[in-house]
């Protein structure tokens, strides 16, 4: 990891260094070597740990205000929102900062699909990835019905209810998990010790995230491998903090405009309803960031088969790394995968969008169209590719030109501003 | 640079996007300018106290507003009655209070510190007096209609005799804009029903928009502040942003590659 | 010129780092502040107390914000004890005519001053109250005679609002 001996320069720092050597990874991780060629699609990684925080800490004091009991959890909520001080804003923040953290997530994934960051020898930090995804959208829904509004009432119904698709033990698991016979106060307080506890798991999981991030080193847009450190590579402190930093701000400043002035418009109305277990809502939708794999669930005509594709949907990411076949790791030099790219992004897109749709009709249609296409991108395209495309030249280094004095960084850019809008 | 304008138009599609979705399904509502809409939206003190006149006068022998506390009607960013104004108020409404020593209930003239007092006891007592249909609370009905306040004021003016060929049930009334267009609560509003003490003239169309007002201010009692509170924040951090922006570029120009 | 260059580098950073940490610091006191008393408890500040059907000699205990207020209707003998008492016996001297503004009526927080224990009615060396917790005798005017506490009960803001209801807070 450490490409360098570190001793810390004064006497207690070395006492202390050599009993805890928290001062050598504080030197590891300012010395860093990071391509210095990473583009603001990088940047995200500091603002998922920005919100992981944001969420952790509102979360805290939300917490000790929060009553989770079925009689008391939608009014404890409106005390925050009335007479707790600043209890409106805290709330705000992490209502909003979900759905923050989750664009943030969607833009950080579809950055790795696109420069191959997934592949050899980054497998393990994918994967790590992809699980901290899974426990965020546990997170979120788990957190979804605290409130106790109709949505989170209906929403934790819905979703408990996949599991009764399993065959012989389903029933049961449902009833264990609802510690009753419908989604009642036992199922709110367990989910609420759940949505508390889960945030620490993907605490730690980035921690490992990031761990095993450091021993390969970054990807980079051109996605070859670079000597570290290297012409190509800039130190972590302060080059890339700075970075980080004035993204995160630009970040901030749409975050800020969402929860002072449009606080309540990724939420649905029907959650400033209290939980009424005799009406359902006339139309139950999950939050947008859950929308295309609901698609992907209402797209099947068979309870089970939905269920088995919308969780396949997302573990097939998981297999990813060997799904993909190419050598080459940037979309920048894979011309044909660049097209299917931004097929597959249109395609979630899609998915999204008549997730949200009444699933009747012409919406139907597209839903499973969509749906097929988004496993054929990953089963057939990807595997296929890797063997019959035709890439270009890579460059061998970021900064040294190759091709006849051609400097190669330029070569790389124009390539990309031409793919990427 | 380039990149982060790149980034910027994800946002605004998302964002676009989001506001789209969660129209797919609407009708026209009546519109009318609102004070409290926008960067800088308050809201008019005058159209806050004449609406609570209305809730008070109209809606509140049905509908209960349980969040809400005398307290609220003097507070900064809400009607700003004057706390004896508001004293006044809360001391004019039967609270029942207790149990005393003696182990029984009495009551007693408001208080600030009560919340306001409920046409009902509980929500059967209400379906029972109304038909079957519960009244909703109205503290937070604003948030939870997906049309707002807008739809909230439509509904106030959309009673209409219904088309030919429909047949409504007993207690159930043409409106449209509800969602089915069939509602359980008459018409209440009708032109004078109400004497406005600051001289306006109390049409549907002003009782609806001042009432409307007033539940907008009790489901987001703290929306002038929220909106003072998001233009500091928004200042603040363009003017952070610019500083590191220039601060990156500084560091960055140690060592030749764009940023 | 390479000196003034690096001048306004470090200007531009100090800049950056001040009103970051302004920032900062704005954003921490909400998250403080959300653990003071909120606008519901503040509400609550004041507590009416119906006393007509109290005799002399007689305490009773009333929960104001959360915490025991005695009420007691002191006796004669009472008063004259507590008025006797020479101020430079006391740890901490109040005279008992500031703590009980009507002598008849003594209104304090039940609260010992040492590590916030309820004081017992009637017990103690000095005819008052006596705090089991750590051995604090009070007197009859709740002033602190032996023992740990510090200070002397506190008296809460208080007034009659009529013969029968006194108002506390």
């Amino acid at each position: 990891m450490s490409d360098h001996e570190y001793t810390p320069k004064s006497k207690f720092g070395k006492w202390f260094n050599d009993r805890l050597p928290l001062l050598t990874l504080a030197s590891h991780l300012t010395d860093y070597p990071t391509p210095k060629n990473l583009n603001y699609w990088w940047t995200f990684g500091g603002i998922l740990t920005f919100c992981l925080i944001t969420q952790i800490v509102t979360g805290l004091v939300l917490a000790m205000h929060y009553i989770a009991h079925a009689d008391m959890a939608f009014d404890s909520v409106e005390h925050i929102m009335r007479d707790v001080n600043y209890g409106w804003l805290i709330r705000y923040i992490h209502a909003n900062g979900a759905s923050m953290f989750f664009l943030a997530v969607y833009i950080h994934i579809f950055r790795s699909l696109f420069y191959g960051s997934y592949k050899s020898p980054r497998e393990v930090i994918w994967i790590i990835g992809i699980i901290i995804y899974l426990l965020m959208m546990a997170a979120a829904f788990l957190g979804y019905v605290l409130p106790w509004g109709q949505m989170s009432f209906w929403g934790a119904t819905v979703i408990t209810n996949l599991f009764s698709a399993i065959p012989l033990v389903g029933e049961g698991i449902v009833t264990w998990l609802w510690g009753g016979y419908s989604v009642d106060n036992p199922t709110l307080t367990r989910f609420f010790t759940l949505h508390y506890l889960i945030p620490f798991l993907i605490l730690g999981l980035v921690v490992l995230h990031i761990w095993a991030l450091h021993v390969p080193g970054n990807n980079n847009p051109v996605g070859i491998d670079i000597k570290k450190p290297s012409k190509d590579t800039v130190p972590f402190h302060p080059y890339i903090v700075i970075k980080d930093g004035f993204a995160l701000l630009m970040f901030m400043i749409v975050f800020a405009f969402f929860v002072f002035y449009t606080p309540n418009i990724l939420g649905h109305a029907d959650n400033y309803i209290e939980a009424n277990p005799l009406v359902t809502p006339a139309h139950i939708v999950p939050e947008w960031y859950l929308l295309p794999f609901y698609a992907i669930l209402r797209s099947v005509p068979d309870k089970l088969l939905g269920v088995v594709a919308m969780l396949s949907a997302i573990l097939i990411l998981a297999a990813l790394p060997w799904l993909d076949t190419s050598k080459i790791r940037s979309a920048v030099f894979r011309p044909l995968y660049r097209q299917f790219y931004w097929i597959l992004v249109a395609d979630v897109l899609i998915l999204g969008y008549v997730g949200a749709m009444p699933a009747e009709g012409l919406y139907l249609l597209v839903a499973r169209v969509a749906t097929a296409y988004y496993f054929l991108h990953f089963l057939v395209v990807l595997p296929i590719l890797g063997y019959k495309e035709k890439t270009l030249p890579v460059p061998l280094s970021i900064t040294e030109p190759v091709l006849g004095g051609s400097p190669n960084l330029a070569l790389a850019k124009n390539k990309e501003k031409l793919e990427v809008k | 640079m380039k990149s982060y304008l790149r980034i910027l138009l994800i946002f605004i599609l998302f964002f676009g996007f989001s506001v789209k979705s969660n129209s797919a399904e609407k009708i026209e509502y009546l519109k009318t300018d609102w004070s409290f809409k926008g960067l800088f939206g308050k809201f008019d003190r005058g159209a806050l106290q004449r609406g609570y006149q209305v809730y008070t006068e109209v809606c509140s022998s049905c509908h209960s507003m349980k969040y809400l506390s005398y307290r609220n009607l003097a507070e900064k960013g809400g009607p700003e009655f004057s706390l004896a104004q508001a004293k006044a108020i809360a001391a004019s409404f039967e609270v029942t209070d207790g149990p005393n020593d003696d182990g029984e209930m009495f009551t007693r003239p408001g208080k600030l510190s009560d919340k306001f007092v409920m046409p009902y006891d509980n929500v059967k007592a209400a379906q029972a007096a109304n038909g079957g249909a519960y009244p909703p609370d109205m503290s937070v009905l604003v948030k939870a209609r997906g049309g707002g306040v807008d739809y909230i004021y439509s509904l106030l003016q959309g009673y209409e005799n219904p088309p030919a060929g429909m047949s409504l049930d007993d207690g159930v009334y043409y409106n449209k804009y509800m969602y089915g267009n069939k509602i359980k609560m008459a018409n209440q509003l009708s032109d004078g029903l109400v004497e406005y003490g600051d001289g306006t003239t109390a049409s549907v169309e002003q009782m609806s928009k001042d009432v409307t007002t007033f539940l907008m201010w009790a489901a987001e009692p703290h929306l002038e502040s929220r909106h003072q509170m998001g233009f500091k924040a928004i200042v603040y951090l363009t003017i952070l942003t610019i500083l590191v922006y220039f601060s990156m570029k500084r560091i960055w120009s140690r060592i030749e590659t764009e940023v | 010129m390479s000196e003034k260059k690096t001048k306004r580098r470090d200007f531009l950073f100090t800049a950056t780092y001040a009103v970051g940490a302004v920032g900062a610091a704005a954003v921490v006191w909400p998250m403080i502040d959300q653990m003071n008393p909120d606008a519901s408890v503040k509400a609550l500040a004041s507590t009416e107390v119906d006393i007509s059907s109290m005799n002399p000699g007689k305490t009773i205990t009333v929960l104001w914000r959360g915490k025991p207020v005695f009420i007691r209707r002191r006796t004669q003998e009472e008063i004259a004890e507590a008025k006797a008492v020479n101020l430079n016996d006391l740890k901490h001297p109040e005279k008992d005519e500031d703590r009980a503004k009507n002598p008849e009526w003594l209104v304090m927080l039940g609260v010992c001053t040492h590590l916030g224990c309820v004081p017992l009615d009637q017990k103690g060396d000095y005819n008052g109250w006596f705090c089991p917790c750590h051995g604090s005798h009070y007197d009859i005017s709740g002033r602190i005679r032996k023992g740990p506490a510090p200070t002397n009960m506190e008296i809460p803001e208080y007034k009659f609002v009529n013969n029968n209801t006194i108002k506390i807070g």
